[in-house]
């Protein structure tokens, strides 16, 4: 039998066949996949994910503020995928164990992370966000794709559950990747692992068109959601502008692993509307005209529209939800700027679980050397 | 007492921690039903379930990243890399992943991962299957590093490896896995000496040698050579690579004022050149000699039929022994 690649949809540069529920006009369709994961979504969880989505944006702009402001090094924008982020990150219980990447803090917002969290990491005073099992969510993975085998693993926990004296739990463990890390050996390896155990993990990929400067193609001739199958994993294409598709899909993903049928897959069709981050300058890679197209689909304006269209969001909702997002964005700040570095020497704490004595001499050496200029300054 | 093979003293280390401890799990390519390609793992899946011996599909770098999210949910994999040429798939996930969680994470997390590594020369292997690759992982903080000489030590080393909190990347000489040893099975596993210890195996007067693994064997071959010459050679087994016990080599170069390291790794930036920069640092002014390195040579592993001429020899040794003692040697003539 001879397998041919299949040519009926591009791989992301422009939309093809994907699930849909909310137009880019706010228009509410039926998609055959998604409604029986919708029904009784009303209008009250729709106006619930748009004021993650407005507190998303409101956030990253800040985020991209204050690193131009000199406050954070460095800042990975989201503007544009709030959609798969709150979508997909609102299906999930708490007792579910997120994998993110470094573009996730819409997904690290509903989780739960505090304002100090969200920037500590950009602003180089922490290297994750915090303890991940306070919220259940790991911090933001920089090596790409490197996360999505760790959730595969903790899926692989899940199953053992009772191995530990615990008892068997329908948790599930997610993975968020982009397109670029589909190319990654790791997210392979992670599809292989997760299919050959049927463990309970749901992989997102936010398929934002480009990585850095490459775009889609460079990492796929086929869309990426046609590769899940191969692996044994059942996937979704969905429009990952479109909050309310993307929480359809993770409920059938979700639903999936929990019930012991194993690994789902879901590739968002989205776009990074701004620079991959602040150190980027995406005009010499990107056609404006393909920026002009993308914000026709933005993915809050088309859920306004429908709850406006629908009555279900006044104007002094809307106010308010613009006020709370911008409270968020003040507290985001303030942190920020009376942030106090800890104690240098601290940077020897934690290397090791115990004692290691040739580090903890190492850490005397140091604190004596400092010990000296505090002494010659007095 | 038993007298026991390393591989079958491996094999009772993981036996004895499955059976204590239902965190610690086994994983690798082959570890089930076959039992692993030199056996260390044999009869574990009969024992304790394919829950927890777990035959992985072939991938490294999965390997190695799934027992991250095991740790993530409480379990000790103990992960089995078939061949020491074959971990370099996994590098990433060992130095980027498990090396710094626990750091990353101001202590949040927990990566007591034991990375078994199948290790090393003199063999007569294929390409790839006689590296010694051990100065990448010490190199790397948040990694502790051993490499076991003898069943005894491959036996609690082991078991203090799978005990500990932290990652243990734990080389075994496939050179020594048929060689037999003592090993007291029912000694208490707090008894045994810390895995974080050096030891001096052969006390000595003139020189210290230092090494590790199945070269433990080749110095004291050494040893006993240049004993009959009137010469007397302290020989010390590291057995841990990082960190290094200087308190215990630093005493031994104080007394003997000379020190040859020897491994079968290439000698560039390889652990030889940390020890010799470590005792010269704490020992410079006892010092005799500078501290000598012998070494493999710094070239990829070569084919079998010439890996004698790789790995260090007793003569090898005795050369140096001989040039830190400002004897005759070899070398005489050669420029330096
Ligand atoms: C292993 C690795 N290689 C390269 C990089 C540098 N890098 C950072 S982000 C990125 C592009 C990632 O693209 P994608 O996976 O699509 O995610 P996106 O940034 O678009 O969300 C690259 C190449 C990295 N962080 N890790």
């Amino acid at each position: 039998m001879t397998y041919l690649p299949s040519t009926t949809a591009d791989p992301g540069t422009d939309m093809g066949p994907v699930a849909q529920v909310i137009t880019p006009d706010g228009e509410r369709v039926a998609d055959a996949t998604l409604e029986p994961w919708l029904h009784e979504v009303g209008d009250d969880v729709l106006v619930g994910l748009y004021r993650d989505m407005v507190r998303t944006r409101r956030l990253d702009r800040e985020g991209v503020a204050l690193q131009r402001q000199g406050q954070l090094g460095l800042w990975a924008p989201c503007e544009g995928q709030e959609a798969v982020q709150i979508g997909t990150a609102r299906a999930l219980r708490a007792a579910d164990f997120v994998f993110p990447s470094y573009r996730e803090s819409g997904v690290q917002l509903v989780r739960g992370a505090t304002p100090t969290e969200l920037i500590q990491v950009w602003r180089g005073e922490e290297q994750s966000m915090g303890d991940p099992f306070a919220r259940r969510t790991a911090g933001p993975q920089i090596i790409i794709g490197a996360q999505t085998l760790h959730a595969v693993g903790y899926a692989m926990g899940i199953q053992r559950a009772e191995a530990l004296g615990g008892v068997a739990t329908d948790d599930v463990a997610v993975a968020y990747f982009g397109d670029g890390a589909s190319s990654q050996g790791d997210v392979n390896e992670a599809m292989v692992f997760a299919a050959s155990f049927g463990a309970p993990v749901v992989f997102v990929c936010s398929n934002n068109q480009w990585a850095i400067s490459e775009p889609v193609r460079v990492q796929s001739r086929t869309p990426l959601a046609a590769r899940a199958p191969a692996f044994g994993i059942p996937s979704l294409r969905v429009d990952g502008n479109d909050v309310l598709a993307c929480f359809g899909a993770m409920r059938w993903a979700l639903e999936r692993a929990r019930s012991g049928a194993g690994p789902a897959y879901i590739e968002a069709v989205t776009y990074r509307m701004g620079p991959h981050t602040t150190a980027d300058d995406p005009t010499r890679y990107r056609d404006p005209a393909e920026l002009e197209r993308w914000r026709g689909r933005d993915p809050i304006a088309r859920v306004h529209a429908l709850l406006r269209a629908r009555g279900a969001l006044d104007d002094e909702a809307a106010a308010d939800i613009a006020a709370d997002a911008d409270r968020l964005a003040a507290d985001v700040r303030e942190v920020c700027l009376s942030y106090r570095t800890r104690d240098p020497l601290t940077i020897f704490d934690e290397v090791y679980a115990e004692p290691h004595a040739a580090l903890e001499a190492e850490r005397r050496a140091y604190a004596a050397y400092l010990d000296g200029f505090e002494e010659g300054a007095s | 007492m038993t007298e026991l093979t390393m591989a079958k003293a491996l094999n009772a280390a993981l036996g004895s921690a499955l059976a204590e401890d239902p965190s610690v799990l086994i994983m690798g390519e082959d570890v089930g039903t076959l039992g692993g390609v030199f056996r260390i793992t044999d009869g574990l899946l009969a024992t304790h379930g394919a829950g927890r011996v777990i035959d992985t599909p072939l991938a490294e770098s999965g390997i190695v990243g799934t027992a991250v999210g095991l740790a993530y949910r409480g379990f000790r994999p103990v992960v089995e890399i078939q061949f020491d040429g074959f971990v370099y798939p996994a590098f990433d996930q060992i130095v980027c992943q498990v090396a710094k969680l626990h750091y990353r994470t101001r202590g949040a997390v927990r990566m007591p991962l034991t990375v078994r590594i199948p290790w090393a020369g003199g063999v007569g292997a294929a390409e790839h299957h006689s590296e010694s690759p051990e100065a990448y992982f010490v190199h790397t903080s948040g990694l502790r590093v051993v490499a076991v000489s003898n069943p005894s030590d491959a036996h609690f080393m082991l078991r203090q490896a799978i005990a500990c909190d932290d990652p243990v990347v734990f080389f075994e000489p496939k050179r020594l896995y048929h060689v037999k040893g003592e090993v007291d099975l029912a000694a208490p596993l707090a008894d045994a000496p810390p895995m974080g210890l050096a030891r001096v195996v052969r006390p000595g007067r003139d020189a210290t040698v230092v090494t590790y693994g199945a070269q433990v064997a080749t110095a004291l071959e050494a040893a006993e050579a240049a004993a009959d010459d009137g010469v007397s050679l302290e020989v010390i087994d590291l057995r841990s690579l990082s960190p290094v016990d200087y308190d215990t080599i630093a005493a031994s170069v104080r007394r003997t004022g000379r020190a040859v390291i020897t491994h079968e790794a290439p000698g560039e930036a390889g652990v030889g050149a940390e020890v010799a920069a470590g005792i010269t640092e704490r020992c410079f002014h006892h010092l005799e000699a500078p501290p000598l390195r012998v070494t493999g040579h710094d070239i990829p592993y070569p084919p079998a039929k010439l890996e004698r001429h790789h790995l260090p020899d007793l003569d090898r040794i005795l050369d140096a022994v001989d040039r830190v003692l400002d004897r005759p040697h070899s070398l005489a003539g050669a420029a330096q």
